[in-house]
């Protein structure tokens, strides 16, 4: 268990300084993933305007609110885990962290964790100047924020392991760069990124609620929002519940068969 | 013609290097059908819900949407591994090499790398453009073609010189690859109209990164809704910034001193 927590300190400070030597890239990454919203918010806008103030539930302050909230969500959720595998695993630079004694998801874990320390924050700021710019309306509730906690925490749980086990895929293919792309643009559709689940078509929305990616991205959002009623918010818990079950035993499971798979490419 | 010869060369060597690796035309095709289908599934459903987007229909959107599927294939083909290919070897002292070559090093910098699958993007541009174009149908007349295909011409060249500036600072930073993503990681933005941003967006994306010169510009010349004054200013924004990406080019050159040995 000491051992555990060295180990993650030292993902924590090493992850801190390369962060710090590649300032340039991160900013540029986080303009991406600023505007990406940003884009969605002012189109949803521009549409709602022109109906009248308002499209489905929601009116042109709800979708304000609704992609500002995303970007945090998204923000707190996401991994680079598939690309990172990708790399790893074509450059044989994954034979290392086969000798290593722990399980590699830690230290994985303790780069995700740092890596978002540092740009939450500034994602914040962003975010409140977004709000001040585009006038949101947003009333909370306390019941509702004490929901969205579990919610969001479910939500990166799900997220991020679902993600660690595609990430195996490479350990079978080394070009895994179709599967990442599909996945990207599955997220960007079933988990809310273009629109609002309940604007979608209805046979989108019920694939949505099928998988597993509104409920690492969308339901949380819509959660903070109101969008909820109590009841479909804890059955909405429920299922996060059911997924990270059932995530935890395919991280098991891919991860012993993915390393016997493992042939190293490289040196 | 000289030059047309060489681009020529490159593009055979280019070709027959991927032609080992065919299986890669599978995936990049698959990519990109994937991209566009997701793109125009998320067109259908916003205009499930509108007619036309701060006065552009559907068909005028469609029309954005292939053109920045055609400029974005423009990059990734004719710019970009060229760009990356420069900052690589400024960073291991291979740029030495190509130094010693007769030609002007600009250009053998600019033409010695294409990225030959991505030429499904440009493909699938072309036909989506073509199916936006029959819905338009008769509205566009024989000064909108030229006006359009000549702003198509100003774009590639303005976002050809600025990826050649970013480029040419990798002889005083080195590591500048991160700073090359700047263009794509906000290009797509670009694939709705101008208008639509707020002025401070509007100017980033016309002033600071010219994405609107290469999508918007050209489809706001197809749907006659450019004026002449934008026109000029787009063909000379492009003539400048050529020359001055490439006099920064030849300041940069001045301080290369080789990486290693």
């Amino acid at each position: 268990m000491k051992d555990l927590v060295q180990l993650y300190l030292q993902q924590f400070k090493t992850t801190f300084t390369s962060m710090f030597q590649y300032r340039a890239a991160l900013l540029i990454w986080m303009i991406g993933q600023v505007l990406e919203p940003l884009v969605y918010l002012i189109v949803w806008s521009t549409v709602s305007n022109g109906n009248g103030g308002s499209v489905g539930n929601y009116t042109t302050g709800a979708f304000v609110s609704y992609f500002v909230v995303l970007m945090l969500v998204n923000q707190f959720t996401y991994t680079w885990l598939m690309f990172d595998y990708e790399w790893r695993i074509r450059e044989g630079i994954f034979s290392f962290a086969l000798l290593k004694p722990v399980h590699p998801i830690h230290s994985d874990i303790a780069d995700n964790l740092m890596t978002k320390a540092i740009q939450l924050p500034v994602l914040t700021v962003i975010a409140v100047i977004l709000a001040f710019t585009f006038h949101p309306t947003l009333s909370l509730t306390p019941w509702v924020i004490l929901l969205f906690i579990p919610a969001l925490l479910l939500a990166f749980g799900v997220r991020f392991l679902l993600e660690w086990t595609l990430a195996q895929a490479a350990f079978w293919t080394t070009r895994v760069g179709s599967i990442n792309q599909l996945y990207f643009f599955m997220l960007l559709l079933f988990s809310g990124q273009i629109a609002p689940l309940s604007l979608l078509p209805h046979s989108i929305q019920i694939a949505a609620k099928i998988l597993p990616l509104y409920w690492t991205v969308g339901f949380p959002t819509e959660l903070l929002l109101g969008k909820l009623t109590l009841s479909t918010v804890l059955t909405g818990i429920g299922i996060q519940i059911v997924w990270l079950i059932i995530a935890l035993f395919l991280v098991r499971v891919i991860w012993r068969l993915g390393t016997r798979a493992y042939s190293a490419v490289g040196q | 013609m000289n030059y047309l010869r060489l681009i020529r060369v490159f593009f055979r060597v280019n070709i027959a290097g991927e032609l080992a690796y065919r299986i890669n035309f599978i995936f990049s095709f698959f990519e990109s059908v994937v991209g566009l289908g997701f793109t125009l599934a998320g067109l259908a459903i916003i205009f499930s819900y509108t007619d036309s987007l701060n006065g552009w229909r559907p068909a005028e959107i469609l029309a954005l949407v292939g053109v920045y599927s055609l400029i974005g294939g423009v990059i990734r083909v004719a710019i970009l591994p060229g760009m990356e290919q420069l900052t690589q070897s400024v960073r291991d002292g291979t740029f030495d090499f190509t130094l010693t070559k007769p030609e002007d090093a600009q250009l053998i910098v600019s033409i010695s790398r294409i990225g030959v699958w991505k030429i499904v993007d440009i493909f699938l541009g072309i036909v989506i453009l073509i199916i936006a174009l029959v819905q338009l149908g008769g509205s566009i007349g024989g000064l909108q073609a030229v006006e359009f295909l000549a702003m198509l011409l100003t774009g590639s060249v303005i976002v050809y010189s600025f990826f050649l500036i970013l480029a040419t600072l990798a002889f005083w930073l080195v590591r500048v690859e991160n700073v090359l993503t700047i263009f794509l990681s906000v290009y797509h933005a670009g694939r709705w109209p101008l208008s639509l941003y707020p002025g401070w967006l509007r100017y980033g994306l016309i002033f600071i990164i010219p994405v609107a010169f290469a999508t918007t510009i050209p489809v706001e010349a197809l749907t006659s809704r450019l004026n002449w004054v934008t026109l000029v200013a787009a063909f000379t924004a492009a003539v400048v910034l050529f020359s001055l990406s490439r006099a920064f080019w030849k300041f940069g050159l001045k301080h290369y001193s080789g990486a290693s040995a």
